[in-house]
């Protein structure tokens, strides 16, 4: 167990028994006068100066955050000041989320992690003020008339600390957003400021070591081509063992119709490699004529958490490869911010993509008109058009062993609005699904606690804690449904659920939603299959075995 | 205790001044003529400024919140309002949030229980106290308008008959006075009882309700108990509102009270958060389409980033990959 993990029983008490406004207790003192503390857990590591220098990023040094002298520039309130006047030219989005907020307290008991916590300083409205009242400083005249009156500060030292604490406390989950009468988008403001706070070289290592590797290798966990292919080559041999059947990916074959992007945790890391699994069969049930690439072999796009021009870096090469391989169109994996990315943000960056065509599904003919310009669809859409269409031979029975719930995941939720589609999949693949309470489910659901680049081990904690409300969720359809599988479409989900699960629900695991495509598909030539992609047996299966023998 | 106080005292003191102004120093040209002009004048500009100030802002991502079913396969339903994908679709979700307060009806209240449990409670008072308040402000604003057309414009008299059709006291009880004074009431008392509003609250948010609270006040004040003659009152802003520099006849002092605080409100409006009032209709999550894959939105800015190319990555894992039989653009 990691040393950066409380036990339960310490964080439950903390839970119970810390004043907090949340449960009505009042400090009796301002938020800005509050203290707030680095502690063993709840903060992630600095980025190591190789990684920055390899970045090119500004002031590459060694230091902890936890020591009083960060050793910042000389002159950085000026940098932070100008990078913040540049971008609130830039963007009209930040200066009316820095103008208009009423503070009306609608978003404060939305925020998972102020529901964790009870900081008063997580409530998105107050996460928010801890630039705003700075900015307000920024109109020397107003401030003069009226000291006190509208809440202003000045940038110093503490400010700056308080920043980079609450600042990778958000995940840019868009759940304040929701709810804000004025739409006030909390993320737009978190990814605004993580921006300028990297122009003074304070940033975090689980976010920059991932994006220097994607610049490099192409994939967030730095895997070479060599390895990448090795890997999926190791996945068709489970596969083969596990059904019988050969499937046959092929990797940077010029002329393939498709090219299939996913994040690199599909193809490397547990639970991910069992989702890749069932990609595997789904494209060979179809006879996809389909390629996987080394080089674009990253979906996701830890650029996003670092600055909009790293996050359009790392995504071009999406279309650089497709353009190369001179495939038709892009078929994406699951992946949450991934998709945020893709939907909302790429064909603007990297577009126009007029070398590709308006995606077509070969099998079913399907236009996929909502992907017209972006010409990249996700597997989700995708794979519910086949179902739709009849073209997928499928037993949900080889899913009964699972009771499952559906994690929406906030990107693919709130920042691209996908619902319908992985819930008929689900539906169609396994007998029982249940949904947990209304307030946690689409567009209210809550994080995993470790989105947007804070998913790292040392800030397990924190990430317990941010997580708890969708683990509380999840902990009621196990208690009134018997849910012993969380679903999702995220590699983020993937890569951390299953610490929270395990802390809190055990007994639950996580499942990618192809993972349970891939158990449930009937593979022309199969073996009797037993064993689900994990090599767990399937229920009823064996007796009928015997009824059979 | 002292961000209330403060505003409290601001809003004390600004209604005295004109008050002693024109009872005691005989200025009643200065806040009956000079004031107003100078208020509406700043308001306007100031007002237009920030909304010209917004708009000239690019948009450079289209960042649309999400709150339905995207517009996918045809035999999925799509929630047009909560994810538009044409303009009407956008301008019903803006105007559902300015006139109804859509995302604000979605609001629960989360509580954390012993075990630890979190819980979620429906919560529609602030929907219904907001509603009630700016709904109120809104007829009364309109309402006014029969003091400033020498014609009574016919919906300034159909919202005059409808808001007092209680019809109790004389003059008539107006509705919308009683409710705009509960709902400040509502929303300060709110402000004051929860813990976390207690916190987030700063003077800046206490000052508009005193004020919109003492300009109800005044004007009640005015109709039941001084019954100020209104005629009066009615010739000054119908010479207001032919730009004339003339005096205003006899008014009692607790008008110009009443119209003091109004310009104080112009006044401080465009420099405030009451620029929300402007602000909702610009709101990229709620105005903007989700659309993007179909539709490509061009960013005015979008800067030239260099990437790494497949060339640069081939030139340095070439022999690997030659090794794990992947083909080679160069051998």
């Amino acid at each position: 167990m990691s040393k950066y993990l409380p036990k339960q029983a310490d964080l439950i008490k903390e839970f119970e028994e810390k004043p907090s406004p949340l449960k009505g207790d009042y400090a009796d003192r301002e938020w800005w006068e509050m203290p707030y503390e680095f502690r063993e857990g709840n903060f992630c590591f600095p980025a190591k100066p190789e990684v920055i220098e390899e970045l090119g990023f500004p002031n590459p040094r060694k230091w902890a955050v936890t020591d009083d002298d960060w050793k910042l520039p000389d002159g950085w309130q000026k940098t932070l000041m100008d990078g913040m006047r540049e971008r609130i030219k830039k963007y009209r989005s930040l200066k009316l989320y820095l103008d208009s907020c009423v503070r009306c307290g609608a978003c404060a008991d939305k925020c998972h992690f102020f529901l964790g916590t009870g900081d008063p300083k997580n409530m998105p409205v107050l996460r928010a003020e801890l630039v705003r009242s700075v900015y307000r400083g920024d109109f020397p005249m107003v401030e003069k008339i009226l000291k006190g009156f509208a809440g202003s500060r000045k940038l110093t030292t503490e400010v700056l600390k308080e920043w980079f604490m609450y600042f990778y406390q958000c995940t840019e989950c868009r759940r304040c957003s929701v709810f804000c009468p004025m739409g006030i988008d909390t993320a737009e403001i978190t990814i605004m400021v993580r921006e300028i706070l990297q122009l003074i070289g304070l940033n975090n290592n689980w976010i920059l070591a991932p994006v220097a590797n994607c610049n490099r290798t192409g994939n967030h966990l730095g895997i070479e081509p060599h390895t990448f292919v090795q890997n999926i080559e190791s996945l068709v041999d489970d596969i083969e063992e596990l059904t019988g059947v050969t499937v046959n990916p092929t990797f940077n074959r010029k002329g393939a119709e498709i090219l299939f992007i996913t994040p690199s945790g599909d193809v490397f890391g547990d639970p991910g490699v069992y989702t890749m699994m069932g990609y595997l069969l789904l494209f060979e049930h179809i006879g996809l004529d389909y390629t996987i690439s080394t080089y674009a072999s990253e979906g996701g796009n830890f650029g996003f958490f670092t600055s909009n021009d790293m996050m359009k870096k790392l995504n071009a090469k999406m279309y650089h490869e497709a353009e190369r391989l001179g495939v038709k169109w892009i078929l994406g994996g699951e992946c949450g911010h991934m998709w945020r990315v893709v939907h909302q943000y790429m064909s603007t960056m990297n577009g126009p993509a007029d070398f590709l065509q308006e995606p077509v599904s070969p099998v079913t003919g399907t236009k996929f008109a909502n992907a017209k310009v972006t010409k990249m669809v996700h597997i989700a859409e995708f794979t519910a058009d086949l179902i739709h269409h009849n073209k997928l031979k499928l037993d949900p029975k080889r899913n009964d062993h699972l009771r499952t719930t559906f994690h929406d995941s906030c990107n693919v939720a709130r920042g691209m609005g996908m619902f319908e589609e992985p819930r008929y999949i689900l539906n169609k693949v396994c007998n029982s699904f249940h949904e947990m309470p209304e307030n946690t489910i689409r567009e209210q659901t809550f994080c995993c606690g470790s989105g947007s680049g804070i998913n790292a081990e040392e800030n397990m904690a924190m990430r317990m804690k941010g997580g708890f409300p969708r683990a509380n969720a999840v902990r009621h359809v196990r208690e009134k449904h018997k849910v012993d599988s969380l679903v999702t479409i995220c590699a983020i989900d993937r890569a951390s659920l299953p610490p929270l699960m395990r802390y809190w629900n055990p007994g639950v695991s996580v499942y990618g939603l192809h993972e349970l495509v891939g158990n449930a598909l009937v593979m022309e030539g199969e073996k009797k299959r037993t064993e689900d992609l994990r090599e767990n047996p399937m229920t009823g299966i064996e007796e009928k075995e015997g009824d059979v023998d | 205790m002292k961000k209330i106080l403060m505003p409290l005292v601001m809003v004390a003191v600004l209604a005295l001044i004109p008050f002693i102004g024109v009872q005691y120093a005989g200025l009643s040209y200065l806040f009956g003529v000079i004031v107003p002009y100078l208020a509406a004048l700043l308001f306007v500009a100031g007002f237009l400024y920030r909304m010209v100030d917004w708009l000239k802002r690019p948009l450079p991502f289209n960042i649309t919140s999400t709150c339905g079913q995207q517009k996918t396969l045809d035999w999925i339903h799509h929630d047009k309002i909560e994810s538009p994908t044409k303009p009407w679709h956008a301008a019903v979700r803006v105007l559902s949030e300015v006139l109804l307060f859509r995302s604000l009806f979605r609001n629960n209240k989360a509580e954390v229980r012993k075990g630890p449990d979190i819980t979620f409670a429906s919560s529609k008072w602030l929907w219904m106290g907001g509603l009630v308040f700016h709904w109120s402000l809104l007829i009364i604003v309109l309402r006014h308008a029969r003091f400033f057309f020498v014609m009574v414009p016919g919906f300034a008299d159909y919202l005059d008959q409808a808001d007092s059709f209680l019809d109790v006291t004389l003059p008539a009880f107006y509705v919308t006075d009683a409710l705009a004074l509960s709902a400040i009431t509502f929303l300060f008392v709110r402000r004051v009882m929860d813990a976390k509003l207690r916190i987030i609250s700063l003077p800046t948010d206490y000052f508009p309700l005193f004020l919109l609270g003492g300009i109800v006040a005044a004007g009640v004040v005015m109709r039941y108990i001084a019954k100020v003659d209104v005629m009066p009152v009615k010739d000054q802003m119908l010479r207001l509102m032919s730009f004339s520099f003339e005096a205003p006849g006899e008014i009692g002092a607790l008008f110009y009270v009443h119209l003091f605080l109004v310009c104080v409100l112009l006044l401080y409006f465009p420099f405030s958060k009451l620029m929300h009032m402007g602000a909702i209709f610009l709101s990229p999550t709620r105005t903007m389409l989700n659309n993007t894959r179909e539709k490509r939105h061009v960013n005015p800015w979008n800067a030239p980033v260099k990437f790494r190319t497949y060339a640069e990555y081939e030139n340095e894992y070439r022999e690997k990959m030659k090794k794990a039989k992947l083909p080679v653009e160069k051998e």
